[in-house]
C-alpha cells in the first residue's frame, strides 16, 4: 500500500486551506481527494457575492473565492490533487480507500484531514406532513440545479426555513422570474444573516412569515399548495390562523448536517446530536493524527472563518508529523 | 425624516438610523465602519446591487458559467439585466475575470466570468 504524509478528503475551501497551510508548515507530500471534477466544493454553486471580505478584503463570489485557492493549490508541486475521487473507507490505522474512475485505490496516510463539509437536512427531518409530490427540494440542491445545470425547479415557490441558503435562493429564483410567494420560519427571527433578509427578501418584496410553519403539503403528482399556520411561543398552532399558498415548488432550507461517516468508520467518537467529532478543541478528533476541519467540524456562517480554522488544521497535521511550530489551540466554542 | 436601515455592505449587518430630506442623506448613525455611511448615502440617493447570475455555455466543460457585473448596477435595472443575460451563450473557453459582455446594457459595467471554464473536449 502506498504511503503518504498527509491525505486530505475534500477539495472545498476547508481542504484547500488545510493543504496550503500544511505545505507552508513543511509537509512535503499531500494528497488532496475531491469527488467532483473541479476543486472548490460547494462554493462553485454559490455564485452570489459576499465571500472573502475578511480573508481577501474584497467581496468575491463563491467561484472567485474558490478559484483563488485552486490556483495556489494547482501551482504547488507538493500537493497531488486527485479529482473524481470519492473516499469510501478509513480505519484507525489511517488506511484510506477511495474510488476514482476505473480504480479502487488504497493509501496509508501518516495523517488525515477530513474536510468533507455538510449535507442538507431534508423535509423528512422537520417533518412536514402531507403527500409526497414532485417539487420539494432541499434549497442547496435547487441552487445546484439553477446555477450549475441551468434548470428552474418550478414557477411558483414557497421556501421553508430562513437559513442563508433559503434566503439566497429566494433572491436567485426571483431574479430568474420564479414567483417566490413566501419564506416560512418557525422561529421568531430569521436564521440567516440580517443582510440577506434585506437584500434577498426585502429587495424583491418577498414576505417572511416568522413564527409560522408549513402544516401540510398538498399535491398528487406535483406540489399544488401548502398550508401555513401561525405558532405561539411554545410552537403550538394558533387556532384559526391557518391559510393556504398555491405553489408548485417547495424549497426546504432547514440546516446542515456535518458529514463524518469516514470518521465514524474509523471508530472516532461522534456527537450524535450534531454529527460532529467529539474533541477538546476545534479540528481535533478522538484519533491522534486524524483531523476534521471546515463544516465537517462545525457548521460555519462564513467561509472566511472556514479558511482561518482550516489553515490551523493544516498546521496541526504538520505538527503531528513532527514539522513546523505548534500552533495555538483554538477553543471549539469560538 | 428619520428611518431605520440595515447595512448590507458586510455580514455584520449594522442597524442604522438614516435621516433624509426625501432624496438626499442628511445624517446616519449606528454604523460600525465608514462603509455603512457610504452604503446609506448610495441607498438613499441611487440604490445599486451587484448582479450575479450564470449564463448558458455550449461546448464547454460546464453547462453554465457564473458571471457578475464588474461594478454594482442600478437596482431597478436588475430585471432588464437578467433578460439580457438570457440572450448570451458562451462558446469559447474563458479565464476568471474575462469580459463576457462589455458595457453591459450601456450601464458602463462589464459582465465578467467568475471562474475559468475549459473546453468540454478536455474532460
Amino acid at each position: 500500500m502506498k504511503e503518504r504524509e498527509l491525505v486530505i478528503v475534500g477539495g472545498g475551501p476547508a481542504g484547500m486551506a488545510a493543504a496550503l497551510a500544511a505545505r507552508a508548515s513543511g509537509v512535503g507530500d499531500v494528497l488532496l481527494l475531491e469527488r467532483d471534477q473541479h476543486l472548490g466544493g460547494i462554493l462553485n454553486q454559490c455564485i452570489h457575492p459576499g465571500f472573502g471580505l475578511h480573508h481577501f478584503k474584497a467581496e468575491l463570489t463563491g467561484p472567485e473565492y474558490a478559484g483563488r485557492f485552486a490556483d495556489l493549490v494547482g501551482r504547488d508541486r507538493g500537493i497531488e490533487v486527485s479529482l473524481r475521487s470519492f473516499a469510501v473507507g478509513l480505519n484507525r490505522e489511517k488506511e484510506l480507500s477511495y474510488l476514482r474512475p476505473g480504480a479502487l485505490e488504497e493509501v496509508k496516510a501518516r495523517s488525515v484531514i477530513l474536510a468533507t463539509g455538510c449535507r442538507e437536512r431534508t423535509r423528512e427531518m422537520i417533518p412536514i406532513p402531507g403527500s409526497r409530490p414532485a417539487g420539494v427540494y432541499p434549497a442547496g440542491l435547487a441552487q445546484k440545479m439553477v446555477n450549475l445545470e441551468g434548470w428552474l425547479p418550478g414557477r411558483e415557490a414557497v421556501i421553508v426555513g430562513s437559513g442563508d441558503i433559503g434566503l439566497i435562493m429566494a433572491r436567485r429564483l426571483a431574479l430568474e422570474g420564479v414567483k417566490v410567494k413566501a419564506v416560512i420560519e418557525l422561529q421568531k427571527v430569521s436564521r440567516g444573516l440580517v443582510r440577506n433578509v434585506v437584500q434577498c427578501l426585502e429587495d424583491f418584496g418577498i414576505p417572511l412569515y416568522l413564527r409560522h410553519r408549513v402544516s401540510l403539503i398538498h399535491g398528487r403528482d406535483r406540489v399544488e399548495k401548502v398550508d401555513v399556520v401561525k405558532v405561539d411561543e411554545e410552537f403550538r398552532d394558533v387556532p384559526g390562523s391557518g391559510f393556504s399558498i398555491p405553489c408548485d415548488t417547495v424549497l426546504v432550507s432547514v440546516g446542515l448536517i456535518p458529514e463524518n461517516e469516514l470518521l465514524e468508520m474509523a471508530g472516532a467518537e461522534i456527537d450524535r446530536e450534531k454529527n460532529t467529532p467529539v474533541a477538546p478543541s476545534v479540528n481535533l478528533t478522538s484519533i491522534p493524527g486524524v483531523f476534521a476541519c471546515g463544516n465537517a467540524c462545525k457548521v460555519y456562517d462564513l467561509v472566511d472563518w472556514v479558511t482561518r480554522d482550516s489553515e490551523l488544521a493544516g498546521r496541526l497535521a504538520a505538527e503531528y508529523l513532527g514539522l513546523g511550530k505548534p500552533p495555538p489551540a483554538r477553543d471549539a466554542s469560538e | 425624516m428619520k428611518r431605520p436601515m440595515t447595512c448590507i455592505a458586510c455580514p455584520q449587518g449594522c442597524f442604522m438610523e438614516v435621516e433624509t430630506d426625501g432624496s438626499r442623506l442628511i445624517g446616519v448613525s449606528g454604523h460600525k465602519c465608514s462603509r455603512g455611511a457610504a452604503y446609506a448615502r448610495q441607498e438613499i440617493e441611487a440604490p445599486v446591487r451587484t448582479l450575479t447570475t450564470s449564463v448558458l455555455t455550449r461546448g464547454l466543460e460546464l453547462k453554465m458559467l457564473p458571471v457578475r457585473s464588474s461594478k454594482p448596477i442600478p437596482k431597478e435595472k436588475l430585471f432588464a439585466a437578467m433578460d439580457a443575460v438570457k440572450l448570451i451563450t458562451v462558446t469559447s473557453p474563458v479565464k476568471a475575470g474575462a469580459v463576457v459582455a462589455a458595457d453591459f446594457l450601456g450601464l458602463g459595467v462589464d459582465l465578467v466570468a467568475c471562474r475559468e471554464l475549459g473546453s468540454g473536449l478536455d474532460s
